[in-house]
C-alpha cells in the first residue's frame, strides 16, 4: 500500500488524471475549480504533457475534441456557467463517439449565480447538457479519495465506451483537504484504430464526424449508441449503502450532501430512528433497480440535495412513486447542516412522508 | 501511355456536391496537389467546418475531423498538440471563420498554432441558402440583406488578412483568388508555402481565397467571375499581408 498524502480535492483529481495517462489539459479559468488549471500548468510540462489555457470554454472543449480524435486522453474542467458553454462540444463528443473526461465543480446558479458549492447542475449533467439524444457517464464523488479513484476510473470508462465521463463535484469537494492514496494501479489500453493520426498511406482515411444527412443512417447511429447506454445501465451503476439493513427511512444523497447526511443519520440512529442512505456514485446510470427494491422495504425516502429538487425526480421515477419522497434542500451556495437533515428525518419518521 | 493529367492522390473518388461554377472544386484540388507534392498525404489531418465545405471530409483522402461551426481551429489545435508530427489544416468558409468562429481564428493565430488555415471567402452563407456573411460587401443583396448591406445598421465587412496582420503570432497571411489561370497558379504557390511553413514548424498560416457563389449570388458562373473581379477583389486586394520568413522565400 502506498502512503497517504494530504491533498486538496481539485489538486488530487488533477494528479489522478496525470496518473491515468492524461497528457492534455485544455481549460479556461473559472471559480471554484481554478486550482485544477493551476496544478496542471505546473505539472504538465514536467511530465511531457500539454497545458493550454484556451480563449474560451468553447475553444477548450473543442480542443479536447481534437486531442481525443487524435487518440489521446484529454480533459477539461470548469464550473457551472462554463459547462453551459461547453454544451455544444459535449454534444459533438457524443455524436462523434469520442472519449473525454470533463469535470464540473458546481457553483450556485442560474446565470452567473454565485461561487459557493451547489448541486444544481444535476439535470444538466444527467439529462440535458446540450442538443440531441445522448448521455454522459456522471460520477459524483463524496471524498477527496473518491475524487482520485473516480478520475482514474473515469478516464478508463471514457475510453472503454468512447463517451464523455463527467465528474460532478462541487466547491466543497474541490476545496477540502483529506489524506488520499494515489495508488491506482495500471492504465488499461484500448483500441483506437478509429483515431485521426494520419493514414500513413496504408489504410482508408478515418473520419471523425457527427453529420449523417440520411435519416435512416442517423437513426441507426442513435439506436446503436443507446444499445451501449443500455449495457452501461446494466453494468456500471455504482452506489454506496449506509445503514440500510434495517432502515425504514432511506435518504438519497450524493457528494457533500451525502457527507452531511451521514452525520445526520448517526444523530438520528442515536435517537432510535431507523434511517439509512443510498448514495449514488454514478448519477447516470442512476441506481434505479436498487431504489425500486428499497421502496418495498421502507416507508419513505428523503432526497437531500443542494438544488431546488432535481435528483428527487429520478428517485420518484426509480421508485415508481410507490413511497413518498421528501425534499431536504439548501441552494444558492448554502449547505444543509446535519441538524437540518435530522429535522427532516424526524419529520419523515413522524409522518411517514405523508405531509 | 504517358499520363498527362490525373486526379491528385489526396482526393477521394467521391463526386463533389458543389454547384456548377463554384470554386470550391478548384481550391480542393489545389490543396490536394500540394499535399501530394509535399509527400505528406499519410500524415495530414484535415478539419472540415460547417457550411458548403462540410462534406470535404468525404473528398480529401486524408484523416478528417468534422468540427462544429467556427471551431475548426480549436479542433485543429487539439489534433496538432496531440500529435505534433501530423500536418493539420482547416478548410473554412467566411461565416464559419469570420463570424461564429472569429475568436478561434484570432486566438489560434495569436498562439502561433502550427497549423494551416484555408479560408474560402465568397461573401455569403452558401449552405443555408444565401444569407449575409461577415464578408458580404456594402450594398450587396442577400437573403438577409434584401435591400443591400446597409453599413449604417449592420456595419462593414471584416477583412481577415488585414485584421490578422496585426496579430504577432501569425506567421504567413496571403489573399489569393482562383478566377483565372494566373491567379490559380499564385493561389497554389501560396497554399504550398503555407503547408511548407507548417512542415518546417514555422507557425500559423492562413490563405484566404476570394471565391464565387454563382447560385446564391444569382449569377451565371461567368458573370460571377466578372462580379468577383469588379467588386470582390477591389474590396479584398490580393497579396501577401504577412510573411515572417519573406527574406528566405
Amino acid at each position: 500500500m502506498s502512503e497517504k498524502v494530504l491533498m486538496k480535492g481539485n489538486e488530487a483529481l488533477a494528479e489522478a488524471a496525470i496518473m491515468a495517462g492524461c497528457r492534455h489539459y485544455l481549460g479556461y479559468p473559472i471559480t471554484p475549480q481554478t486550482e485544477i488549471a493551476a496544478y496542471m500548468a505546473k505539472r504538465m510540462p514536467k511530465v511531457g504533457g500539454t497545458f493550454l489555457q484556451a480563449e474560451s470554454e468553447i475553444a477548450a472543449i473543442n480542443m479536447v475534441i481534437g486531442v481525443s480524435a487524435a487518440g489521446k486522453r484529454a480533459m477539461t474542467s470548469s464550473s457551472s456557467p462554463g459547462i453551459s458553454l461547453k454544451g455544444e462540444g459535449l454534444s459533438y463528443l457524443a455524436g462523434c463517439d469520442l472519449p473525454a473526461f470533463v469535470v464540473n465543480v458546481q457553483r450556485g446558479g442560474p446565470g452567473l449565480g454565485g461561487i459557493q458549492p451547489s448541486q444544481s447542475d444535476y439535470f444538466q449533467a444527467t439529462k440535458g447538457t446540450s442538443h440531441g439524444d445522448y448521455h454522459m457517464l456522471v460520477l459524483a464523488p463524496d471524498s477527496v479519495q473518491e475524487m482520485v479513484s473516480m478520475t482514474f476510473k473515469g478516464f478508463d470508462m471514457a475510453d472503454k465506451y468512447r463517451m464523455t465521463v463527467m465528474l460532478l463535484a462541487d466547491g466543497t469537494m474541490g476545496q477540502m483537504m483529506e489524506p488520499v492514496s494515489l495508488d491506482m494501479g495500471e492504465v488499461a489500453e484500448y483500441d483506437k484504430s478509429w483515431a485521426v493520426t494520419g493514414t500513413g498511406c496504408a489504410r482508408k482515411h478515418n473520419v471523425v464526424n457527427s453529420l449523417f444527412l440520411k435519416p435512416e443512417e442517423l437513426e441507426k447511429k442513435n439506436f446503436e449508441r443507446f444499445e451501449k447506454y443500455r449495457y452501461i445501465e446494466e453494468n456500471e451503476v455504482m452506489y454506496e449503502e449506509y445503514m440500510m439493513d434495517d432502515a425504514d427511512i432511506c435518504i438519497v444523497a450524493f457528494g457533500i450532501a451525502a457527507r452531511v447526511s451521514k452525520n445526520a443519520i448517526d444523530m438520528a440512529r442515536a435517537k432510535g430512528i431507523k434511517v439509512g442512505m443510498l448514495r449514488p456514485i454514478t448519477l447516470w446510470p442512476f441506481p434505479k433497480k436498487e431504489l425500486r427494491e428499497i421502496a418495498d422495504k421502507v416507508k419513505c425516502f428523503v432526497s437531500v440535495e443542494m438544488s431546488m429538487g432535481q435528483m428527487i425526480e429520478d428517485v420518484r421515477l426509480a421508485t415508481e412513486c410507490t413511497k413518498p419522497v421528501l425534499l431536504c434542500n439548501r441552494v444558492g451556495g448554502m449547505i444543509m447542516t446535519p441538524e437540518e437533515v435530522l429535522a427532516k428525518i424526524e419529520e419523515a419518521d413522524k409522518t411517514g412522508g405523508n405531509n | 501511355m504517358a499520363v498527362v493529367f490525373e486526379k491528385p492522390k489526396a482526393l477521394t473518388d467521391a463526386v463533389l456536391h458543389y454547384c456548377p461554377g463554384c470554386t470550391h472544386g478548384i481550391i480542393h484540388r489545389l490543396v490536394a496537389e500540394v499535399i501530394d507534392e509535399l509527400g505528406i498525404q499519410g500524415k495530414t489531418v484535415g478539419i472540415a467546418s460547417v457550411g458548403c465545405s462540410v462534406m470535404s471530409y468525404d473528398y480529401f483522402d486524408v484523416d478528417m475531423v468534422q468540427a462544429a461551426h467556427g471551431r475548426a481551429p480549436a479542433v485543429g489545435t487539439g489534433v496538432k498538440r496531440a500529435n505534433p508530427d501530423n500536418i493539420v489544416f482547416t478548410y473554412q468558409g467566411d461565416g464559419d471563420l469570420a463570424a461564429i468562429g472569429t475568436a478561434e481564428t484570432v486566438h489560434s493565430a495569436a498562439r502561433g498554432e502550427n497549423i494551416t488555415v484555408i479560408f474560402v471567402n465568397n461573401a455569403i452563407y452558401g449552405m443555408t441558402g444565401g444569407q449575409m456573411a461577415p464578408t458580404t460587401l456594402p450594398g450587396q443583396v442577400t437573403q438577409t440583406s434584401p435591400y443591400g448591406r446597409d453599413t449604417n445598421t449592420v456595419g462593414f465587412p471584416l477583412k481577415v488578412c488585414e485584421l490578422l496582420s496585426n496579430v504577432d503570432g501569425a506567421t504567413y497571411l496571403e489573399r489569393v483568388a482562383v478566377n483565372n489561370v494566373k491567379n490559380v497558379k499564385a493561389a497554389k504557390k501560396a497554399i504550398k508555402k503555407a503547408f511548407t511553413y507548417q512542415t518546417e514548424g514555422k507557425g500559423f498560416s492562413l490563405v484566404e481565397v476570394v471565391s464565387t457563389c454563382p447560385t446564391n449570388w444569382g449569377m451565371t458562373p461567368q458573370n460571377a467571375l466578372k462580379w468577383l473581379e469588379e467588386n470582390m477583389i477591389p474590396y479584398y486586394p490580393l497579396g501577401v499581408y504577412k510573411d515572417k520568413y519573406a527574406q528566405e522565400g
